[in-house]
């Protein structure tokens, strides 16, 4: 009975592998006779490359005297720029006791003590890392870029949570911003704001704004219409109903807004370095340019601490009771600790003490040095078995196939899995990828992000059902997903380029482990979301758990598994870019060849361009986990 | 009422902003006030871009040093490479560019036409870009140090990242690099595969000597790994004067280059004691050598390294110190 419901009944009929198989089997025939023809080959001086090269040889000479610039561009700048000295030179001004007090009382006043101890240790942590300036700069430039996020993102969130028409036109946009590597975002910005911390800072901002509007949105859509009703019957103004209902209803919510924001742009920080822009980005970027572990660490610890600490306010401010106020001995506590840091710093220098620094880079790099040379033969034997037998055959057939029936593929592909419309919106990123003159390199680029996904896919899998079918083992798990989501992205380029050094395996590795825990977590809630009944029903018509498992929870979760596979792809792709600092070559390499080398400018600014439209091909193909009906709904019809 | 008020804004900020702004950060009817207060106070702040390979760095960390402790400046050593460090010059990011290789297209835009950065003449260094190959290889090919003959030993340099070609390994992307159009115009049957830093290239150079693995790699003298590890120069076809004027059509050898500094116009006007300093600043390939020796291989950090070198060489660095 309960199998009948699973399976479709068999008919006299061809299996149903038969025709995808077919398909299959007609691409590689038409691989074999069209290989090497209708290739577009990379040329680094091609059309657009050079125009935008152009273009910002030009806007390097006018900076100064058109009109564009002068009277708006130009004033934006020097806003922001105002805005990330000040913000600087205040903290600055603070002194290390300083800064560090009243953290540690902002801290209190947001979750209590252990809060405001965590707060104090991790900005000591700071100073004892000897990173306490390039700690003060970020710090300085994510406040300046989540105050200007918030300031434009809440009342565009909230409008568009008021407003329908207003969500509709907005969602889109955030979409995409959402699915745009970092990478993607520096070449425009350097071109209209040229480097330095004003360029970061903004940059920084788009990066951050999308949480800002959607969950700001969410928040106020959220809020129960009877209490809005019961306000505008009582006679109070919009003004008044925005201000006293919808705001304070919806606070604990924007305070993930808020919590989102920043995390989105401590990301940034790395990133931001590569146009200039000041902070502990620097120290890694000075860590990856010698291939130093040990310069590294500290500073990518740093910004984790950093994230941690900024979280644990957030999301303290954010569960708390919205009508409890905060006791008198909490603000007492908070103000003494505070006024204790400031009159402290009166008495010391400002810059935090070299006595009390430890030098941690030569022991790290001493350890990286013996991971390296004790597991050499491991670390190798991996890396070449995947370049040689995987890596390097599949990036030959994407680069050696002729466009069309690459062209051919992608719509098929997304035509089945996502319907007629995400089809014809891959293939036409698609097409555009081939009219940048970036084609090999998207190629090239395809190719490693679909070896790690496929990676990623097999391992976030199996760590998913194990989690759903053991709670003992979600429970372990769970944490350390919770910890891993938090980090900033390129932390995890750090054991990846310790343990491989600077090649095309040490992106995918990379970006396998920052992929991996959003998929086992869907895959997890998919399995667990599986009707008991189903499952119950499945058991006492006496299926083993391993056939309910494959007949039954599986296919029921395949929704959420197609979702994880859309969420490891997107991920992947971003982690894959930014892999072009570490040795992944092709697009993200191109971007950071733009920004070491002035003649390649356009030629990094247009792969730029291309991984936003990769990025959207690769979600639109398997977006269907959200549009379609559900496969057993569709099998009763 | 609103659109009034709206008005009056805009025209004080038009007034207040006649001459519109530009990117070194004043208004241009405006001085620019911080540049005056650095001169102003002694100890002002210097930025010295940090450029990534060791050479470089220990130039500037002597530099600096002496900056902080002879003369009590403030010094900030931003991480900023090449290219973009001048971009520095315009925006304010950087002061000072302690080793420059060439770049005449940059000084010809920042220099002459932009007029934001000056020469502040040579640091002594005698710089030269080549290719190398371990002494053993040359031993076994005598021929091979002739440009003509790599295509004939392309097989040998093969690895997993380079494609069916020899691979040519590159250092940090941002450094002077005509290797692309050398390939090109010389039809070398060479992929140019991208270590992505000098720590790369030497470690490659250093596994090659001792485990005898074949490499063919950019590098750069003055360096200290010469004393250390037997390397040889590939023979690219001789350079002659303009050979390399036009990059896309370069297919000649690096010259060999006065090394000098460069530092933004604001600095030179404004800087002082700084800028008399980072102008009389000259040392030799074997004193930086040393420097970056301890600071790659005898543990020592910058500040230490150079710190080290000024403790024994009290009578050069005291020729720089201005009166």
């Amino acid at each position: 009975m309960s199998s009948t419901a699973v399976t479709p009944a068999s008919r006299l009929r061809v299996p149903r592998w038969v025709v995808p198989a077919g398909i299959a089997a007609l691409f590689a025939l038409a691989y074999l006779a069209f290989r090497g023809t209708g290739t577009l080959p990379h040329n680094s001086e091609a059309a657009p490359f050079t125009a935008v090269t152009e273009l910002r040889e030009w806007i390097d000479d006018h900076r100064n005297d058109n009109p564009l610039f002068l009277y708006f561009l130009n004033y934006i700048r020097l806003f922001v720029d105002a805005l990330y000295t000040s913000f600087h030179a205040v903290l600055v001004a603070m002194g290390w006791p300083g800064l560090i007090g009243v953290m540690g009382g902002l801290a209190w006043l947001a979750g209590g003590w252990r809060v405001a101890l965590m707060a104090v240790a991790g900005f000591c942590s700071f100073g004892v890392f000897g990173l306490w300036q390039s700690s003060v700069e970020t710090l300085a430039l994510v406040s300046a870029a989540v105050l200007l996020s918030l300031a434009i993102g809440v009342p565009l969130g909230i409008w568009a949570g008021m407003s329908a028409r207003v969500r509709k036109a907005v969602t889109p946009v955030l979409d995409v911003m959402q699915i745009m590597p970092t990478f993607a975002y520096l070449a425009p910005l350097a071109l209209f704001f040229h480097i330095g911390a004003p360029a970061g800072v903004i940059a920084t901002m788009i990066y951050s704004i999308p949480p800002a509007i959607r969950i700001t949105a969410l928040a106020i859509e959220q809020v129960s219409p009877t209490a809005v009703e019961a306000s505008a019957s009582l006679g109070a103004t919009q003004a008044q109903t925005l201000f006293k209902v919808y705001l304070p209803l919806a606070r604990s919510t924007m305070a993930l807004a808020v919590n989102q924001t920043i995390m989105m742009a401590l990301s940034m920080v790395v990133i931001a370095n590569l146009i200039s822009a000041p902070g502990l980005g620097s120290d890694i970027i000075r860590g990856l340019s010698r291939a130093q572990v040990g310069i590294m660490l500290p500073a990518g610890i740093a910004i984790v601490i950093m994230a941690v600490i900024l979280d644990r306010m957030m999301v303290s401010v954010a569960r708390r009771d919205p009508h409890s106020r905060i006791g008198r001995g909490n603000v007492a506590a908070a103000g003494v600790l505070a006024v204790a840091g400031l009159v402290a710093a009166a008495f010391v220098p400002r810059q935090w003490p070299e006595d009390l620094t430890v030098s941690v880079t030569r022991p790290i790099n001493e350890a990286v040095l013996w991971a390296e040379t004790s597991w050499y033969g491991v670390t190798t034997f991996v890396k070449d078995t995947v370049t040689i037998y995987l890596l390097n055959p599949l990036e030959t057939v994407f680069t050696t196939a002729p466009w069309w029936l690459v062209a051919a593929a992608v719509l098929l592909v997304a035509w089945r899995v996502s319907g007629v419309r995400p089809a014809l919106t891959a293939l036409v990123c698609l097409l555009g990828i081939a009219l940048l003159g970036t084609w090999e390199h998207s190629m090239r680029t395809l190719t490693t992000v679909a070896v790690a996904v496929v990676a990623t896919l097999a391992i976030g899998v199996l760590l998913g059902i194990a989690a759903a079918r053991s709670d003992r083992f979600s429970a372990v798990q769970r944490p350390l997903l919770d910890a891993a989501q938090t980090m900033p992205a390129f932390v995890y380029l750090l054991p990846a380029l310790a343990l491989f050094g600077t090649t095309r395996f040490t992106a995918i590795f990379a970006s396998i482990i920052y992929a991996v825990p959003p998929v086992v977590r869907l895959v997890e809630d998919g399995i667990r979301h599986v009707p008991t009944s189903v499952i119950e029903a499945a058991a006492s018509a006496g299926s083993t758990s391993a056939q309910i498992l494959w007949k039954v929870q599986l296919p029921m979760a395949r929704r959420a598994i197609l979702l994880a596979a859309n969420q490891g792809i997107v991920l992947t792709l971003a982690m894959v870019v930014v892999g072009g600092l570490v040795g992944a070559g092709a697009l993200g390499y191109d971007v950071v060849l733009g920004f070491s080398q002035r003649p390649d400018f356009g030629m990094g600014f247009v792969a730029g361009v291309a991984t936003v439209l990769l990025g959207v091909m690769l979600d639109r193909i398997t977006q269907g986990a959200d549009r379609r009906s559900l496969p057993h709904k569709r099998k009763f019809t | 009422m609103k659109i009034r008020l709206f008005a009056g804004l805009l025209a004080l900020g038009l007034a207040a902003g006649c001459g519109g702004a530009t990117v070194d950060g004043g208004a241009t009817t405006a001085a620019s006030p911080e540049g005056s207060a650095d001169a102003a106070t002694p100890a002002g702040t210097v930025k010295i871009a940090i450029n990534p390979w060791v050479g470089y760095e220990a130039s500037a960390n002597v530099v600096a040093y002496l900056l902080k402790n002879e003369l009590g400046y403030t010094v900030e050593l931003p991480e900023i490479k090449e290219q973009l460090a001048w971009e520095g010059f315009e925006t304010g990011d950087v002061d000072v560019i302690i080793e420059n290789w060439g770049h005449p297209d940059l000084k010809k835009q920042y220099i002459e036409e932009k007029k934001v950065a000056v020469e502040a003449g040579s640091t002594g260094n005698k710089g030269v870009i080549g290719w190398y190959i371990p002494k053993w290889m040359a031993d076994e090919n005598p021929d091979i140090t002739d440009w003509k003959n790599l295509n004939k030993y392309a097989d040998l340099f093969k690895t997993s990242e380079s494609g069916g070609k020899g691979q040519l390994l590159f250092g940090d992307p941002s450094y002077v690099s005509n290797e692309a159009a050398l390939i090109k115009n010389l039809k070398l049957d060479f992929k140019i595969v991208t270590g992505g830093s000098e720590a790369a290239l030497i470690k490659s150079a250093q596994q090659a000597q001792a485990q005898k693995k074949p490499l063919l790699f950019y590098f750069w003298d003055p360096h200290w790994l010469f004393s250390q590890t037997e390397l040889v120069r590939v023979n690219l076809p001789e350079y002659t004067e303009g050979c390399d004027a036009d990059p896309k059509k370069v297919a000649c050898d690096y010259p060999e280059m006065d090394l000098d500094k460069i530092v933004s116009k604001k600095f030179a006007d404004t800087g002082g004691k700084a800028y008399e300093l980072v102008k009389n600043f000259q040392w030799t390939n074997e004193d930086q050598n040393k420097v970056s020796d301890d600071m790659t291989n005898g543990g020592m950090s910058g500040e230490e390294a150079a710190k080290a070198w000024i403790e024994a060489n009290p009578d050069k660095w005291q020729a720089w110190i201005p009166k």
